[in-house]
């Protein structure tokens, strides 16, 4: 609470500063307009974006701030005892466990994303704090995103609202949907998940392979599960807010899954990170030195590496404060980096094959991409950089694909009636996936006469009640992406 | 308008049907084993014109027989009873029969004043699941969970059972409107034998004060006979074991003492009784067989009739029409029970009747 306080306050504030110095800054240039001359008027023009800067650095520094003490202090520590241990064994700081507020990523990032916005001059600022406090503390997106931006939530949150049956029964569906995703389906893949992935030397092989397979599913149906209740209940209250997925297992490549997937996030590294970066005075300098010593095509990529890296280098840590997600966020920037080098290539093959609008092509793409990133969440899957390669290890070195069918898919804990659950929503939901590819499935329904409509949601509701993994039996955890 | 207004009415009252089906299809039915759970259901099914009222563990639904307190004494009684029934739930479930009737005795077995938390959740769940709803049922909930479990659960238990669906068998189906009746008033008869050929001597425990919790229980339920006009009895029944401690025996001693109360330990009068450790339990001697019921039942009448003036109403004729059909189906089970014994040398269905009988 006092951290979202200071969170709130601090933006609001600074936000607030900044502002009334572009407006005195507009005044100055208003009254002064004819009478000053231009290099008084670019100097300044130059103290006044300084001023900005200055202030805005200064509420960043703030910000991620608390966000980095908190979570990456421990972090550091482990990393700081690992070197003192090579030189003495004996000695080690002790680590502070800083309780991590809910959601303090997803706030931190959207405040911080505001701040930039009105530094920018893309909007005016929020006069009344209590709405920016709504703003930033609006709690359904709190624990799991998406990453809103101010301008897109403005008019849908503050903007009177009627009541409208329309709105509720679109949003009661949409967190039916969801709570169908995260209590059937990822919650049941969870039990089998956990098993394999606690006894690593037991289950290896195939079993990592499955485990890749199930933990795919499951924090896709997880995470955007956990969406589809905040937007479902932000969409009953009348709050729009803005889509995180794009069915983004139907991707062909990993720069277009990563356009699909957590959307809100990546639109923020790009906008507020990746551009940034790119255009900024040291890398641009570095890029033509870069130029001038290896090269036109060399220096050109420059600013793209070094976004590139950065961004996802970050990418990594924000998912949690372990090496394993920085190797993953790195390991993702050198297949996006290298695919885009070998894109002459594929224009090449596509060129000679004319594969590339062939269905079986398009399933291949699409099959490749979703085992790329399955691999590449291993990272995340055994949360340890020697355990992942070890496992990759053991699937090219020990692979038996009969050991499941001979019992070994039972010992998962989870029984055949699940699998049957399992295989039965899955289709279920790749089904809704590829009609959504002509429309919204719900707006469709709601065309459809009432009793289907009820039927349909009666029936996603019994299914949710009875096939649900919740209770006693089932340690449903909560939702994967709150604890980011 | 109008129209839509039934049409959402009746769409909701569909809604709310199929739920409870599917509630009480997922609900274990207890037909086959664990009787048990369905005590304190049956009590809502039976007419409310008792004189004695039993409230208590397996002491009292395995002890005591209403049919034979008829039978002998004429007496009208129901046992509500379950499965380590705790004090608190005993309380509950007395404040509930009074909603119902208003009986002249009262029993309460005192052995669950050693439980002072819940043990179980099953056990909780043989109790409350099929209790209806009301306050005191909340007020069981409530005293009685366990930290891990939740409230909303026990009000939906499709919410605690809905897993039960990959366990469904054609039990779940064929008893989802209607059940059987598997007690005799609350009294579950059991009629093999197994002898008791060791009693286990109590443990040396570091206090033996019953807890502040049970304490209060007590209280409240002497308060609401007292209220309502009732005489409360508290007995300890003369099972071996668990072991019923001196110094547990002489606070009760002491309670019924301070509050006017008749306490007694049918454990004192084994002999008196005629009760045989060889033939007249089931289970080495934690629960009286139907024989030693019986038994215990005749001289506990005595006791109820003289002692409290309980009236004999056998002479009722509406009763005894009643009643007449309890005595056959308490007969025919008792014959199944002694046909399956001759047959198998056990107890295979527990004599469960053919379901006319026994609905």
């Amino acid at each position: 609470m006092v951290y979202i306080l200071a969170t709130t306050i601090s933006t609001y504030l600074i936000s607030r500063i900044i502002s009334n110095i572009q407006i005195k800054q507009a005044d100055y240039f208003k009254n002064n307009k004819g009478t000053i001359d231009k290099e008084d008027l670019k100097k300044y023009k130059a103290n006044m974006k300084s001023q900005q800067k200055r202030w805005m650095a200064t509420c960043l520094l703030i910000n991620f701030g608390i966000l980095a003490v908190l979570k990456y202090t421990d972090f550091s520590i482990s990393n700081i005892n690992f070197v003192i241990h090579l030189f003495n064994p004996e000695r080690e700081f002790s680590y502070l466990n800083l309780a991590i507020p809910l959601g303090i990523s997803f706030y931190t990032f959207q405040s911080m994303g505001y701040l930039i916005d009105i530094y920018r001059e893309k909007y005016s600022y929020e006069k009344n704090i209590f709405k920016f406090g709504l703003f930033i503390s609006y709690f359904p997106q709190l624990i799991q995103g998406p990453i809103s931006r101010f301008d897109d939530l403005k008019k849908t949150m503050f903007e009177e609202h009627s009541y409208n049956q329309r709105s509720i029964s679109l949003g009661f569906q949409r967190v039916l949907w969801g709570f169908f995703k995260k209590l059937v389906i990822a919650d049941r893949l969870l039990v089998a998940v956990k098993t394999i992935v606690g006894s690593p030397d037991e289950y290896t092989g195939v079993y990592v392979l499955l485990g890749m397979l199930f933990y795919g599913i499951e924090l896709y149906t997880d995470f955007s599960g956990g969406i589809d209740i905040t937007i479902g209940i932000s969409e009953m209250l009348g709050i729009n807010l803005k889509e995180n997925f794009n069915r983004p297992f139907f991707s062909k490549s990993i720069a277009e899954y990563w356009r699909r997937w957590h959307i809100t996030l990546g639109t923020w590294f790009k906008d507020y990170m990746f551009y940034p970066i790119s255009i900024s005075k040291p890398v641009l300098k570095l890029a033509k030195k870069s130029r001038e010593r290896f090269g036109n095509s060399f220096g050109k990529r420059v600013p793209v590496y070094i976004s590139t890296i950065v961004i996802w280098f970050t990418t990594g840590i924000w998912h949690g404060a372990a090496w394993n997600f920085a190797v993953w966020g790195l390991l993702n920037a050198v297949i996006i980096l290298a695919s885009h080098e070998c894109t002459p290539l594929y224009t090449r093959f596509h060129t000679k094959f004319h594969v590339e609008h062939t269905f079986s092509f398009r399933l291949f793409q699409v099959a490749r991409t979703f085992w790329l990133m399955a691999f590449l969440r291993t990272f995340d899957l055994y949360r340890g950089v020697g355990t992942t390669f070890k496992m990759y290890g053991s699937v090219f070195g020990d692979f038996n694909v009969s050991e499941l069918f001979n019992g070994g898919l039972l010992n998962l804990g989870l029984s055949v009636a699940d699998y049957i659950i399992i295989v039965l929503s899955v289709t279920v939901l790749v089904t809704v996936s590829l009609l959504q590819r002509s429309g919204g499935v719900r707006e469709r329904l709601m065309k459809k006469p009432v009793a289907v409509r009820y039927c349909t949601n009666f029936v996603l509701f019994l299914s949710i009640l009875i096939f649900g993994a919740y209770g006693v039996g089932y340690n449903a955890s909560q939702f994967i992406y709150s604890q980011f | 308008m109008k129209k839509k207004i039934i049409i959402n009415l009746a769409v909701f009252l569909i809604i709310i049907v199929i739920l409870a089906l599917v509630q009480n299809l997922l609900m274990p039915k207890y037909m086959s084993s664990i009787f048990e759970g369905n005590l304190v259901e049956e009590y809502y099914n039976n007419e409310k014109d008792n004189d004695v009222i039993f409230i208590g563990d397996c002491e009292v639904y395995s002890n005591i027989s209403p049919i034979t307190l008829w039978e002998n004494y004429g007496i009208t009684s129901f046992i509500r009873g379950s499965a380590e029934q705790l004090i608190w739930q005993s309380y509950y479930l007395l404040e509930e029969t009074l909603t119902y009737e208003k009986p002249e005795v009262v029993v309460f077995n005192v052995l669950s004043m050693k439980s002072s938390e819940p043990h179980k959740e099953a056990f909780n769940r043989l109790t409350l699941d099929r209790m209806k709803l009301s306050k005191s049922k909340i007020g069981a909930i409530n005293a009685s969970m366990l930290e891990d479990e939740e409230f909303i659960t026990y009000l939906f238990p499709i919410l605690r059972y809905h897993s039960r669906w990959n366990e469904l068998t054609g039990e779940d189906f064929k008893y989802l409107l209607s059940k059987e009746k598997k007690s005799h008033n609350g009294f579950l008869m059991r009629s093999d034998v197994k002898p008791v050929s060791y009693v286990p001597e109590g443990k040396k425990l570091p206090d033996y004060r019953f807890s502040e919790n049970c304490y209060n229980y007590l209280d409240r339920i002497t308060k609401l006979c007292k209220d309502n006009n009732i005489k409360l009895i508290l007995m300890k029944a003369p099972s071996v074991y668990p072991y019923w401690y001196e110094e547990w025996d002489q606070q009760m001693v002491e309670y019924a003492k301070e509050n006017d109360l008749t306490y007694i330990n049918f454990l004192d009068y084994v002999d008196e009784i005629g009760i045989d450790h060889n033939t007249d339990t089931y289970d080495g001697g934690l629960h009286l067989n139907l024989a030693g019921a019986e038994k215990l039942t005749k001289y506990f009448g005595e006791i109820l009739s003289k002692n409290f003036n309980l009236e004999d109403r056998r002479a009722d004729e509406n009763l005894k029409k009643i009643w007449n059909k309890k005595i056959d189906f308490y007969n025919d089970m008792k014959q199944h029970q002694q046909e399956e014994l001759e047959e198998y040398g056990y107890l295979k269905s527990y004599g469960a009747v053919k379901p006319e009988e026994g609905k």
